[in-house]
């Protein structure tokens, strides 16, 4: 029952290819006195996409919180990288309107908020225009320059979740966790992000974990999906996991996988909550 | 209470002479360096209390100061005393209840109602208890700035200095944990002693203004100025600075006035700080309708 220790990787930013990043063996995860899955193993190597795939309470977001250190495994262990080096978006976070801080505080807070004490003017000027620099980089490559500098309590959700990812970019983490970062993107947007998270992905090494509801818009950029049902996972790519046998293995009744002419994959006959999520996971 | 009654002295809008006059008597000038120092602090607090929106435990400080401050006239202790001792004790009192609160975001509870309303009992009885108070309750409800003694002046630099190296030290903590609190704590901000943390130092910045406008016109100088900065701009340092000012303008104007006219400190101050709070809103309702391009919180940088 006691928590693992998260070990604090000091390994410095590029990654040899050989090392994982991430890894979970045997992991369970108790929440208020039940356990929400448990013997779950997976290795994430760096510059590897993995979606996390699951019905509504199931754990996906505890299953990001448990490899951020932030809530405690109850068996298993868990090898991450420390916290400076991982980016974190939460799930469905809004400002609301009377926030008065401009979305580029929010992405600099992402930077250096945690430093203690002030920044001094005038030293460390090289520094700060680096700073500066990478703030803009992030923020251009979220596509929210447009609104960065407008209150972000008055940006609308899906602004506001460009400017969350840009702030979990911002510090060029090895790992990324994110959950549900499609939410509230038109689905124009939803592609957009999913190709950045592609690059981002392949050309720097990252490696990303990522809750989704629909599977689709990040299916050609995945390498591997963690696929959460009935207190069990199932890992593998793509291909292996959505699979009408898979799944109806894992849901212990028949879930049919449907492939649409144009490659999308609907799940239909799921148990439980998920039925109405349309073209969920 | 009111100075003027004593002395006839006519503002003549020759603001040198003015200023010379009234820093011809120690006690004004006692009660500039006390209003500077008190806008300043609270102004910078108050930031961050509306920020994190904990107007409702600003409030409650703020009511207890004035019990702390009856006491203390009661047993013959300086009234600052009795002001930051009852705030800081109440700014614990509320942080424990924040711990034990389940996520810690407000603590709008009935149990603070049910405390701020026995703390003014108290003070009531205190009040009634300390015959000889000069002028009665008014004082230490409403603000005065007679009487604040050197002594003061330096507890008050003492414990504003102290307030102002925390809030440097920690602000930018501090502004993350109240903007952002989950990332913040995925970061590994300490977002749970910074919240204690921060209701110590409001406690001791409602302390410091009570001082000034009473416990009860605390807002003029804690919130006016801080809503006000936050209707001009959305940017963090420019928003702090203009709230310092702002608090710093309405305290100073707020004191000329009061040694002129017949009317009580307390209420200039926060007549001052109201109207820049109006027309912060007028401006920005303007230029709403102008369009928004000409925003502070824009293209600039
Ligand atoms: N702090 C908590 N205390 C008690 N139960 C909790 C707590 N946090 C989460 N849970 C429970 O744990 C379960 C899993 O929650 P989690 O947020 O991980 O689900 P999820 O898979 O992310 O769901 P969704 O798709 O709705 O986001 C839920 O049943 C939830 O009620
Ligand atoms: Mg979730």
């Amino acid at each position: 029952m006691t928590a693992q220790p998260i070990e604090q990787a000091a390994v410095p930013a590029p990654a040899h290819a050989g090392a994982p990043v991430l890894q979970l063996t045997g992991a369970a995860v108790r929440v208020g006195g039940r356990t929400l899955w448990s013997g779950v193993d997976l290795t994430i190597g760096a510059g590897e996409f993995t979606a996390v795939l699951g019905p509504n309470g199931v754990g996906k977001s505890t299953l990001l919180k448990t490899l951020l250190g932030a809530a405690p495994t109850a068996a298993g262990e868990i090898r991450a990288p420390g916290r400076t080096e991982i980016g974190y978006l939460p799930q469905r976070r809004t400002f609301d309107a009377g926030v008065r801080i401009r979305g580029i505080d929010v992405v600099r807070l992402g930077l250096d908020g945690h430093r203690w004490g002030l920044p001094v003017p005038f030293l460390n000027r090289a520094r700060r225009r680096a700073e500066r620099r990478r703030i803009d980089e992030a923020i251009e490559s979220t596509g929210a320059t447009g609104y960065a500098h407008r209150p972000i309590g008055e940006c609308s959700g899906g602004e506001q979740q460009r400017l969350l990812l840009a702030q979990a970019l911002v510090t060029r983490p090895r790992l990324l966790l994110l959950d549900e970062p499609l939410d509230s993107l038109d689905l124009p947007n939803q592609s957009a992000v999913a190709a950045l998270l592609g690059r981002i992905c392949r050309e720097d090494g990252v490696a990303v974990v990522m809750v989704a509801h629909d599977v689709n818009p990040i299916l050609h950029h995945l390498d591997r999906v963690v696929y959460l049902a009935e207190g069990r996972a199932v890992t593998g790519p793509p291909r292996e996991v959505i699979t009408s046998e898979t799944l109806t293995r894992l849901y212990g009744a028949p879930v049919e996988v449907l492939r649409t002419t144009d490659g999308r994959l609907v799940v239909v006959g799921m148990p439980d909550e998920c039925r109405s999520g349309g073209p969920c996971c | 209470m009111l100075l003027a009654e004593t002395t006839p002295y006519a503002f003549t809008w020759n603001l040198v002479a003015d200023v010379r006059e009234m820093w011809s008597f120690p006690f004004m000038v006692n009660a500039f360096r006390a209003g500077a120092i008190v806008a300043v602090v609270a102004g910078a607090v108050g930031w961050f209390m509306v920020l994190r929106r904990q107007t409702f435990a600003g409030h409650t400080l703020s009511v207890v100061a004035f019990p702390g401050a009856a006491l203390a006239t009661l047993i013959g202790v300086s009234t600052a005393v009795g002001y930051l001792g009852a705030c800081l004790l109440a700014a614990v009192v509320i942080a424990g209840l924040r711990e034990s609160g389940r996520s810690g975001v407000a603590v709008e509870s009935a149990a603070t109602g049910t405390v701020q309303a026995f703390a003014l009992a108290c003070g009531f009885l205190f009040v009634t208890l300390y015959k000889g108070m000069l002028g009665g309750p008014q004082a230490l409800l409403f603000g005065t700035f007679l009487g604040i003694t050197t002594g003061q002046v330096a507890l008050l630099t003492v414990v504003g200095a102290v307030v102002l190296t925390l809030l440097a030290a920690f602000g930018r903590p501090l502004l993350f944990a109240s903007s952002d609190r989950e990332v913040a704590a995925a970061r590994g901000v300490p977002v749970r002693a910074l919240g204690a943390g921060f209701l110590l130092l409001l406690g001791a910045a409602t302390a410091e203004a009570s001082q000034i406008t009473g416990s009860l016109l605390v807002f003029a100088l804690l919130v006016v100025p801080a809503a006000t900065a936050q209707v001009l701009t959305a940017r963090p340092v420019l928003g702090l600075a203009l709230t310092v000012l702002l608090g710093l303008a309405a305290c100073w104007l707020g004191l000329i006035a009061a040694f002129y006219q017949p009317y009580p400190l307390g209420f200039f101050v926060t007549t001052f700080a109201f109207a820049g709070y109006v027309l912060a809103q007028l401006t920005r309702a303007v230029r709403g309708a102008v369009g928004r391009v000409a925003l502070p919180t824009g293209a600039t940088s």
